[in-house]
């Protein structure tokens, strides 16, 4: 019983001008305006959205969990990237 | 060793994402309930959307669609999450059609009157409510996401159908008499839903260890059953157990005995509704299939004509 159940896209929801995109989940849809219309049926039924983004799955890269400690090792020691890190003058302001 | 890592990760309450090492069983667990979950919903348009075409007044029907739409969408929301541990929309279909995937056992009972609809709003989608309130926090973050995402949208599906029962409750001897005889037949179906006995239990240890589950069956049961009574209470209808009594000392009620044996035969496939509603779902799926064909047909259409343009 093989059926195709179309392409997988991810689905990114604008919830108020000025704000990201966040991702919300995903659809299934034959092409890129199936897509928004099952996006925008599925995750917006109650006014949740301003614009909707949609993705093929296939064509987002994702980094490696198992990788995190190596792959993100270098912003680990930096806490002079911190403002916390730094001495200010006695009664200075604004700064 | 990753499973210690893992295990660690889960009991510092860190999710666990699809990419993340898993073993291989809290993977097949999660496969199986999200998507038992997922066909729940959906099979459970079917009690509902036997009403649409006689709902008795215009604003019924606009909040029946819109209720029925919204366990659609749950319903796709799981099909989603379920997604994300590597197994197809087509694999999970094609294992409820052939009985190897199953649905709340609370969607095979038929919905004989409208009442029925106050009754299933008001106790099915409540104890739903109490279930998936629980699961927010389970490990996996998918799963979690999207329970955080229903549970927004379930409330309403409650107080539609307690509306419902308390409108009824107050209307003419026939219509209290109709609602009091649906909240009959779906209150110990509805308590069922939580599942068997602690003791009784099965898949529990690892849904609990792994923190899948957050609280057990007994304890959502009787959360669910403290929540109700007095919301029957307060609308004059009676609750169809004459072992319910208010404990003091425990500070819940206690309640009577449940008939598993009328549990188990439903699991089994032998309810009132369990044929039809598998046969429902898959002549849907079948009478649809043009649709899939057609979208898909003119996608390739228009992607071949950009070709050549």
């Amino acid at each position: 019983m093989s059926d195709n159940q179309l392409p997988l896209w991810e689905v990114f929801i604008q919830s108020k001008p000025g704000l990201p995109h966040k991702h919300a989940g995903s659809v299934h849809a034959a092409d890129a305006e199936m897509a928004l219309q099952n996006a925008r049926d599925l995750y917006t039924r109650r006014n949740e959205g301003t614009s909707i983004w949609v993705v093929h799955a296939s064509a987002i890269i994702a980094s490696n969990p198992g990788d995190n400690d190596s792959f993100f090792d270098p912003s680990d020691d930096k806490v002079y990237r911190h403002p916390t890190f730094y001495e200010m003058p006695e009664g200075a302001k604004h700064i | 060793m990753l499973e210690d890592a893992f295990q660690a990760k889960v009991d510092r309450e860190e999710k666990i994402e699809p990419k993340d090492w898993m073993p291989e069983d809290y993977r097949k667990h999660l496969i199986r309930q999200i998507s038992q979950h997922a066909h729940s919903e959906v099979i459970g348009m079917q009690p509902e959307g036997n009403w649409i075409t006689r709902a008795p007044s215009l604003r019924s029907k606009v909040v029946l669609l819109a209720k029925i739409q919204d366990e659609a969408g749950h319903g796709l929301y799981l099909y989603s999450a379920a997604e994300t541990l590597g197994i197809s929309r087509d694999e999970l279909l094609e294992l409820l059609h052939l009985g190897k995937a199953k649905y709340s056992s609370i969607f095979n009972y038929p919905s004989l009157t409208w009442a029925d609809i106050g009754a299933i709003g008001w106790l099915v989608d409540g104890a739903a409510i109490v279930n998936q309130v629980s699961l927010q926090r389970t490990s996996y973050g998918p799963y979690s996401r999207a329970m955080i995402r229903i549970c927004k949208e379930e409330s309403f599906h409650q107080r539609q159908g307690y509306e419902i029962m308390a409108h009824m409750a107050q209307g003419s001897p026939e219509q209290k008499e109709m609602a009091q005889d649906a909240l009959n037949r779906w209150w110990w179906p509805s308590i069922m839903m939580f599942g068997p006995h602690d003791a009784d239990s099965p898949r529990s240890d690892n849904a609990m260890k792994w923190k899948i589950k957050r609280e057990s069956n007994d304890e959502l049961r009787q959360k669910f059953i403290d929540k109700t009574i007095q919301q029957a209470e307060v609308i004059g209808l009676t609750v169809p157990d004459p072992d319910l009594k208010w404990n003091e000392e425990r500070g819940h009620y206690d309640f009577g005995a449940i008939d598993w044996e009328e549990f188990m035969e439903v699991v089994k496939g032998y309810g009132p509704c369990n044929k039809q509603r598998l046969d429902h779902h898959k002549k849907a799926h079948e009478e649809g299939a043009w649709v899939r064909e057609a979208a898909e047909a003119y996608a390739q259409k228009q992607a071949s004509k950009l070709q050549v343009a």
